[in-house]
């Protein structure tokens, strides 16, 4: 007999969700058209680095985002072992491939921009290295979550490895900087936020919040089809 | 005696009983080292430049190929469910474990790297640098590992797994243990790379007992 | 009225979603067995890691004297012994060896009761062979002397009787009941009759319970 009261949450989730989903899917496409039409055509070219420091606008949010992410995986797993909440370890399933796609597309505009730059798609850059070890730290959470025939055991194994890797995340950053300082030298142009000036700064923010609508949109979809994956492993197993 | 020393002493009498697992972790680590010179080339100064690199990315491949039984021995016969129900903190064991991994694998390739670094074309201080590094950086390694071990536990394809999982994590120990030997060359002490190799393996003292705990009481749910 | 000393009251479990089992509660007093019996899958063993505190519950209470073993969870394991389906033994290392570390890792010291434990299942032969050179139920045999050694008062065992010829299982019961004699209490999932005086219980997969639910009266 399948008992649904675990469910409960999620099903409270869902009723939210379907109420928030159409009108924010519309907003954040509403932004996200805004803020590639400030990007390309607002902004002004760097004096040094022409138009290719529109992938800023893209690199940096993304940046952002996929570290908050972590966080984000980190408080959901907190919330799991904690709290037990059944809906946390949905989350953190949907969550994670997200972030990953956030680090993955930082890293793909790191090194689009590298190219004209640096002359080379890519340099061991101490921004870029940490955030490939955080694609790693993200990819290993996807893979621990999905590794059991219980995905109870995968949401609790993650959830574990989300707190451990959060406590990493600043030793990760701070030995990747240092051994950054010793390798490179430092006449390099950096991979950074540009000299920010307000018609920088405000197509930055303006798509930082954009992504962030984005970045919460997909994680909700996601949600819902994770809540109905593990309603049909159920049903499965007690069948 | 305590049950901390008493599954300190079990882990390594059963090592002792098998002593070819260790030897083969070790012969592991020889031969990946020597492939270096194999593979680059035997110019001296290009191999004593990189040598600390890759004798401590071996050790670290080494300690982790090793880890893959940590608990999964305990976990198929049942033993692990007696260290669940010992009426001791299960953190302690964790410890336990960890310690007596760090034994039988981070101690011996502390001791066996230096004469690997010699062949490699380290000289003076160098090569008693690179064993002290791995002295004090190994333990955090098998910290790590016995986490990523815990973790995997049971799972589907766990050993490819857990390097996944302690490897990215593994990253600021390699920093610092290799860094540590480059400081030397550049005519610098090595102390500050030493404490930090210190600070981190007591971080990861303080931190992945709990985790492990955790972790392997859902192993046992 | 006394309290029974292991009081369970409406302990459920959930694996993957599903109940396993539900509203469980009984009342187990000093010298008291209680076999578990029904079918596969009815929750036996999930009802018996329950009670260890290896899986936490979905609800319902496990109390000793009265006091809920949630709250000191340490002391609660060194109450028990625990057979589980899987013996707990190491392979490479000799029955003695197996016998002496496991106590050692409860807590307590072999000492003089080593011998009666070995001689109770008929080991001394084979004390000095290496466990994984024994048969299964020569396996088992090492694993009953465990937790007869071990002088927990709450005896938590899976299918003690698998794999036993005839000899082995006479000194099982005896084991058993002197256990019982000295005001122990013993818990066992079991197929087979036990053939030694108890009360039982049968977990189904509705979890209907046939027979009236043992209450604390009985305690």
């Amino acid at each position: 007999m399948v008992d649904l009261h675990f469910l409960a949450n999620p099903a409270r989730f869902r009723r939210f969700s379907q109420r928030v989903l159409p009108s924010l899917g519309f907003a954040t496409a509403l932004m996200l058209a805004v803020g590639f039409y400030m990007a390309f055509f607002v902004a002004p070219a760097d004096y040094q680095q022409g138009d290719t420091v529109r992938i800023m606008f893209l690199h940096v949010p993304a940046a952002w985002l996929s570290m908050a992410g972590y966080a984000l995986l980190a408080g959901l797993g907190a919330s799991l072992l904690v709290w037990r909440h059944p809906l946390a370890a949905l989350m953190a399933r949907a969550a994670a491939p997200v972030g990953a796609s956030f680090a993955a597309v930082c890293l793909l505009t790191g090194s689009l921009w590298g190219r004209p730059m640096w002359g080379t798609y890519w340099v061991w850059d101490a921004r870029l290295t940490s955030m490939l070890l955080l694609f790693f730290l993200y990819l290993g959470h996807i893979a621990l979550s999905r590794a059991y025939d219980s995905p109870e055991r995968g949401d609790r194994a993650s959830a574990i490895l989300a707190l451990v890797g959060v406590i990493n995340l600043p030793i990760i950053k701070f030995s990747v900087d240092w051994w950054n300082t010793l390798h490179q030298p430092a006449s390099i142009t950096r991979l950074d936020a540009p000299a920010i000036h307000n018609s920088i700064l405000v197509p930055l923010l303006w798509m930082a919040v954009s992504l962030l609508m984005l970045f919460v949109l997909l994680v909700l979809l996601r949600t819902e089809t994770e809540i109905d994956r593990r309603r049909l492993e159920n049903a499965e197993a007690a069948a | 005696m305590n049950g901390f020393t008493t599954l300190l002493m079990r882990d390594l009498r059963l090592v002792l009983r098998r002593p070819g697992d260790v030897g083969v972790v070790l012969a592991f680590f020889v031969v990946a080292t020597v492939l270096f010179p194999l593979g680059i080339g035997p110019e001296t100064n290009v191999l004593a430049r990189i040598a600390a690199g890759v004798l401590w990315c071996a050790a670290l491949f080494a300690a982790l190929l090793s880890l893959d039984r940590l608990f999964a021995a305990d976990y198929e016969d049942g033993t692990l469910d007696l260290l669940l129900l010992a009426p001791w903190p299960l953190e302690l064991a964790a410890l336990a474990k960890c310690a007596a991994h760090w034994i039988v694998t981070g101690l011996p390739l502390s001791l066996l790297a230096p004469v690997l670094g010699i062949a490699f074309g380290l000289d003076g201080p160098s090569p008693l640098a690179l064993g002290v590094t791995l002295l004090v950086g190994t333990p955090t390694l098998s910290l790590i590992g016995g986490l990523a071990a815990a973790l995997t536990l049971g799972a589907r394809k766990s050993g490819a797994l857990l390097a996944l999982l302690a490897l990215p994590l593994c990253v600021p120990t390699l920093i610092f243990g290799a860094g540590a030997i480059e400081a030397l060359a550049a005519g610098e002490g090595i102390v500050t790379h030493v404490a930090i190799l210190a600070a981190l393996a007591l971080v990861a003292l303080a931190t992945t007992p709990w985790a492990i705990a955790a972790a392997l009481r859902q192993a046992g749910e | 009225m006394v309290p029974p000393l292991l009081e369970v009251t409406g302990l459920a479990c959930r694996r993957g979603g599903r109940l396993v089992f539900d509203r469980v509660s009984f009342g187990l007093g000093a010298g008291e067995l209680l076999a578990l019996t029904g079918r596969n899958g009815s929750g036996k063993t999930s009802l018996l890691r329950a009670l260890a505190g290896l899986t936490p519950p979905e609800a319902g209470t496990v109390s000793w004297r009265g006091v809920d073993v949630a709250k000191d969870p340490e002391t609660w394991r060194g109450r028990l012994a625990w057979l589980g389906h899987l013996e707990g033994l190491k392979g490479d290392l000799t029955v003695i060896e197996n016998l002496l570390i496991a106590e050692r890792l409860r807590g307590g010291e072999a000492g003089d009761r080593l011998d009666g434990a070995l001689l109770a299942f008929d080991l001394n032969a084979l004390a000095a062979r290496e466990v994984r050179t024994l048969s299964a139920g020569q396996r088992r045999r090492t694993a009953l002397a465990r937790i007869a050694l071990s002088q927990a008062p709450l005896w938590l065992l899976d299918e003690p009787l698998n794999a036993l010829d005839a000899p082995a299982q006479a000194a099982f019961r005896t084991a058993l009941q002197s256990h019982l004699a000295a005001g122990g209490l013993a818990i066992a999932a079991t197929h087979a009759e036990l053939g030694v005086e108890g009360r039982s219980l049968e977990l189904g997969p509705t979890l209907s319970s046939t027979s009236p639910p043992p209450g604390g009266e009985e305690g």
